[in-house]
């Protein structure tokens, strides 16, 4: 064996991308993707003078964390859903909040640059990552119900039908913000979130209206996020519009609203120190790699 | 608890510049609307698609290959059925 043949592509080749060789000057060969848009391209990224660029900062950052650590809960999915087919789209969905918090954290950084942790003079890490991997528990800005630890997968379908409704309601209103740059990850968010409530309200109703154990796993599942809806329908300013759409799942699904209470108090469980001990691991023992 | 499986998918997507529905592979859903949504997932992560097309492959009536010989070799020698007479101009696209 020929071990030039096999050996790992350089991803600083001079010569580009390594999937630049496959698509060669035939540009009607379309199996691998094209067109790929860059959602703030166009768009002026100054902060506005009249907005307050702390407050902007922190509202940037509080989404952000939101989609980082509810990515974070969803990516542990990997290998261990029910079927390929939703394990593939459990990452699908991930991955779309990491691309969500990438854009957020970034612009919170950008707005205002004191919220990034001091890392190593020359340290490669951009101000996002920063942000996302060298921050303590206790300066997440995120809702409770994204840090609790996983369930079954009725647990996390219950969750993400209710981030992606709440999610949805409130992107659908920032994309008309006076941050330009918000508004456009907004109006990006908003395609991907549609899909999210559209997959998590489908697997609801199925699961709900499927054999007994499916639906008692459901209603548990629900059970157990539900005390943490008051808190996300604060966190996002969300009007009664979502409870409207959440009633009609309910509806179709014949699901009660559960009769328990609100978890109370402030800050965040010990679940989310653990969540960020893995997820921070490695880059913090290499605050200067570059990856 | 049943382990019974899903029923098999066959998948079909048209691409941003291609001009029909192309078979990309298969998959399991329980039904016809989650078979679409599987598809999604699995076919169209990389921006590929515009389109997809599910049908269920039980559905799928195929040719045999033993009768391979009896379908397809009789075409085999009449090359006059090709219009190769003709000269196609440069700026006719997809011939």
């Amino acid at each position: 064996m020929n071990d030039d043949e096999h050996s790992t592509p350089d991803p600083n080749d001079q010569h580009g991308s390594v999937y630049d060789g496959l698509l060669g000057t035939d540009t009607s060969q379309w199996a691998f993707g094209t067109d790929f848009e860059d959602p703030l391209a166009g768009v002026d990224t100054t902060v506005p003078d009249d907005l307050d660029a702390g407050e902007l900062a922190t509202y940037c950052l509080a989404l952000g964390d939101d989609a980082l650590v509810m990515s974070h809960r969803l990516s542990e999915w990997c290998s261990n859903a029910p079927d390929l087919e939703e394990d593939i789209a459990l990452a699908n969905i991930a991955l779309d909040l990491l691309g969500q918090a990438r854009l957020l954290l970034a612009r919170a950084a950008a707005a205002d640059p004191a919220l990034v942790p001091a890392l190593p003079q020359g340290s490669p890490v951009p101000v996002e990552d920063a942000l996302a991997f060298f921050r303590e528990a206790i300066d997440f800005h995120n809702v409770r119900l994204v840090e609790l630890p996983n369930g079954d997968f009725a647990h996390t379908v219950a969750r993400l039908l209710l981030f992606s409704t709440v999610r949805l309601a409130a992107f659908e209103k920032l994309a008309t913000h006076r941050d330009p740059v918000l508004a456009a990850i907004a109006a990006k968010g908003v395609k991907e979130l549609a899909y999210h409530r559209d997959y998590a309200g489908r697997w609801f109703l199925t699961l709900a209206q499927g054999t007994e154990e499916s639906r008692r796993r459901l209603l548990a599942g629900l059970t157990d996020v539900w005390p943490l809806h008051d808190e996300l329908i604060r966190a996002y300013d969300a009007g009664p519009d979502v409870d409207v759409i959440l009633d009609q799942v309910f509806a179709v699904s014949a699901v009660e609203r559960p009769e328990v209470g609100s978890m109370t108090g402030r800050g965040h469980t010990e679940a989310l120190s653990r969540l960020l001990a893995e997820m921070q691991v490695v880059a913090r023992a290499h605050p200067e790699g570059l990856w | 608890m049943s382990e019974q499986e899903w029923p098999l998918y066959e998948v079909f997507v048209r691409g941003k510049r291609g001009l029909n529905h192309v078979h990309v592979g298969s998959l399991h859903a329980a039904d016809d609307e989650m078979a679409l949504r599987h598809a999604r997932d699995v076919y169209t992560r990389r921006n590929e698609g515009v389109s997809i097309w599910v049908v269920k492959a039980a559905d799928i009536t195929a040719s045999s290959p033993d009768e391979k010989d009896p379908l397809f070799a009789p075409a085999g020698d009449k090359v006059y059925r090709h219009p190769t007479f003709y000269t196609i101009p440069d700026d006719v696209p997809h011939m």
